[in-house]
């Protein structure tokens, strides 16, 4: 086994967690059941994070919940999810279906929320939680617990208290000091942090005059804030040494190099898959592949971080 | 890649040009829209009611000029929002989404309940002069609730129309799936499209399984993304929203744990069908 991934020019090793390729489901997208994610699977990923889940079950807001605009996608679905107590038998379903890491997404209204809920889903399989403090559009949660150091340095801790198992911090670039948040994050005990979550944006209708989402305000995610993402990633890369999961706008295997190349140690895919489908993820992986080739590198880790060298 | 396209995803504003009333429940809106005027039958839209909601709608029939129409039953407070909207008032339109029926040409039975006859109705328009043979069968609670019941006789021939209501004010007084199990011992087909309530089509599927007919059969699951990243919509592995609405007979069967079972609710929690 340790032969197979050390021949594995793709394989990397995040926060104790060994993926086949640095490619992952990023949350919010299809993670609802074994059936889909084991279509992402199946579609080439190295990880899945499932949808973000609370203690309690979420209805999300009314349509529309999702426009177009011309560089991406604005969401404000709201963070439906039928609650941990329900979830945890898609956990465990999951974990003997799929056959990489499986990440929890996990949501709450307070630290002892977040602690509660990250101890079930490891408790039911789970190989890791990834920690909501960065949704732009639920009100008390998100990313209004991960723009206050105080908040969010008392919320990992008190996860990390409660779990054995890695602890990832997904970040929102909505903040004035992206790299102190990063920092506390790490300082508190986070084992990787997923950067960025989608932006804060909005779409009006002229016709109408209306805000097009039910909940007016939304998050931004696509190619538009790809590059707001690399710098996000690059700055946190020059702070913290903490694993740095690079996340926004990824596309196509060049964007996932550019994360690499800024710091990140793996990549999300999300917005990508109603372009391409779940095979997005082999696609991006074979591309990187004959990068690697191409410039005579042995393992996807050696260019981690690459670019700040250049 | 610098830009983010998918194919008619882009909100689009519209006048409504008419509104017809078809049933006490039931009235078809038309508007103009290049997009969806170019759709395959079994495609649906996405209508937003400004300030209200945005809802999945079978496409009922497209013309040359750009004009859409869509039938919707008023069933809770969007589409009462929507059934309340006069001709010129502004609402919003994506798509068309999700794939179509085949178009076959053989011996065709078509079976619908319900607004379920809309998309029939749209695929009946393009096949009709080409099948070997077009049986409609359409079913509803009551006469009043039979929909396109003159403009599927013009069709079909007459005789190839079977009608059927609840309470038997209209046709025979059954279930549509009623007629179906003498007309397969009797009748070959090659096909069969259906649309309706799920419980009709699943025992539409399980008939058409016994006669070894091929089927597809037209889902109805609770969307918002509508292009296959919410995952609201999921039934097994596949989102009806891009894998369907249609699926075929091989299709339904790797899913029959939930086909005519169950459903996500808004909360992604699985819940019985009603």
């Amino acid at each position: 086994m340790k032969e197979a991934l050390s021949m594995n020019r793709l394989g990397v090793n995040l926060a104790g967690l060994n993926l086949s390729n640095p490619t992952m489901l990023a949350s919010g997208i299809l993670g609802y059941s074994v059936e889909t994610l084991e279509s992402i699977v199946e579609g080439g990923a190295g990880a899945v994070v499932t949808k973000s889940i609370g203690l309690e079950p979420r209805d999300g807001y009314a349509n529309p919940t999702v426009v177009q605009v011309s560089c991406g996608l604005i969401n404000a679905i709201g963070l439906p999810n039928p609650g941990i107590e329900e979830f945890t038998s898609e956990i465990r379903a999951a974990k003997t279906a799929l056959n990489v890491p499986l990440i929890v997404s996990v949501y709450g209204f307070s630290e002892e929320e977040y602690a509660t809920v990250s101890k079930k889903a490891a408790d039911a399989g789970a190989d890791a939680v990834e920690l909501n403090v960065s949704c732009p559009h639920v009100k008390e949660t998100g990313s209004e617990i991960g723009q206050s150091l105080e908040i969010l340095s008392k919320v990992v801790r008190k996860v990390k208290e409660v779990m054995e198992k890695p602890v990832f911090v997904k970040l929102s670039h909505n903040v004035t000091n992206l790299t102190d948040i990063a920092e506390v994050a790490a300082k508190s005990g986070a084992d990787a942090l997923t950067v960025i979550n989608t932006v804060k944006a909005m779409a009006i209708d002229a016709e109408t005059a209306m805000p097009i989402l039910s909940n007016k305000r939304g998050g931004l995610s696509g190619p538009a804030i790809k590059p707001i993402a690399i710098r996000s990633v690059y700055d946190i890369y020059e702070r913290v040494k903490t694993p740095i999961i690079g996340c926004g706008g990824i596309a196509n295997w060049r964007d996932a190099v550019e994360f690499l190349l800024a710091g990140a140690s793996a990549i999300q895919i999300g917005t990508a898959i109603a372009l391409r489908g779940p095979n997005v993820f082999s696609a991006i992986t074979r591309g990187m592949e004959t990068y690697l080739k191409r410039k005579g590198v042995k393992s996807v880790k050696e260019i981690v971080g690459l670019s700040h060298r250049r | 890649m610098s830009d983010y396209h998918i194919a008619a995803n882009k909100l689009r504003t519209t006048p409504i040009l008419t509104v017809e009333t078809e049933s006490p429940t039931v009235k078809t809106f038309t508007f103009k829209d290049k997009e969806c005027s170019r759709a395959k039958p079994g495609q649906f839209l996405m209508l937003w009611i400004p300030g209200v909601d945005e809802i999945p709608l079978s496409i009922l029939s497209t013309q040359e000029d750009g004009r859409v129409s869509v039938a919707v039953k008023e069933v809770g407070e969007a589409t009462q929002a929507l059934h309340s909207m006069k001709a010129a008032e502004i609402i919003g339109i994506r798509g068309p989404f999700g794939n179509s029926f085949t178009e076959k040409h053989g011996r065709i039975l078509m079976v619908g309940g319900g607004t379920g006859i809309a998309p029939l109705l749209f695929l009946a328009k393009k096949v009709a002069s080409k099948t070997r043979k077009l049986v409609f069968v359409i079913g509803a609670k009551t006469r009043k609730e039979l929909l396109f019941i003159d403009k599927i006789e013009a069709l079909c021939s007459k005789s190839s129309v079977i009608a059927t209501t609840e309470d038997g004010s209209y046709g025979i007084r059954c279930l549509a799936t009623m007629p179906l199990e003498k007309m397969l011992d009797e009748e070959k087909f090659d096909m069969v499209y259906t649309c309706g309530p799920e419980h009709m089509l699943q025992k539409v599927f399980d008939l058409a399984e016994k006669h070894r007919i091929p089927l597809e059969a037209s889902l109805e699951r609770l969307m918002r993304c509508a292009i296959g990243l919410c995952g609201s919509c999921i039934i097994g592995r596949y989102r009806v929203c891009r894998d369907g609405p249609v699926f075929t007979a091989n299709q339904l069967r790797e899913v029959k744990g939930e086909f005519g079972i169950a459903k996500r609710d808004f909360n992604g929690r699985k819940i019985p069908l009603e």
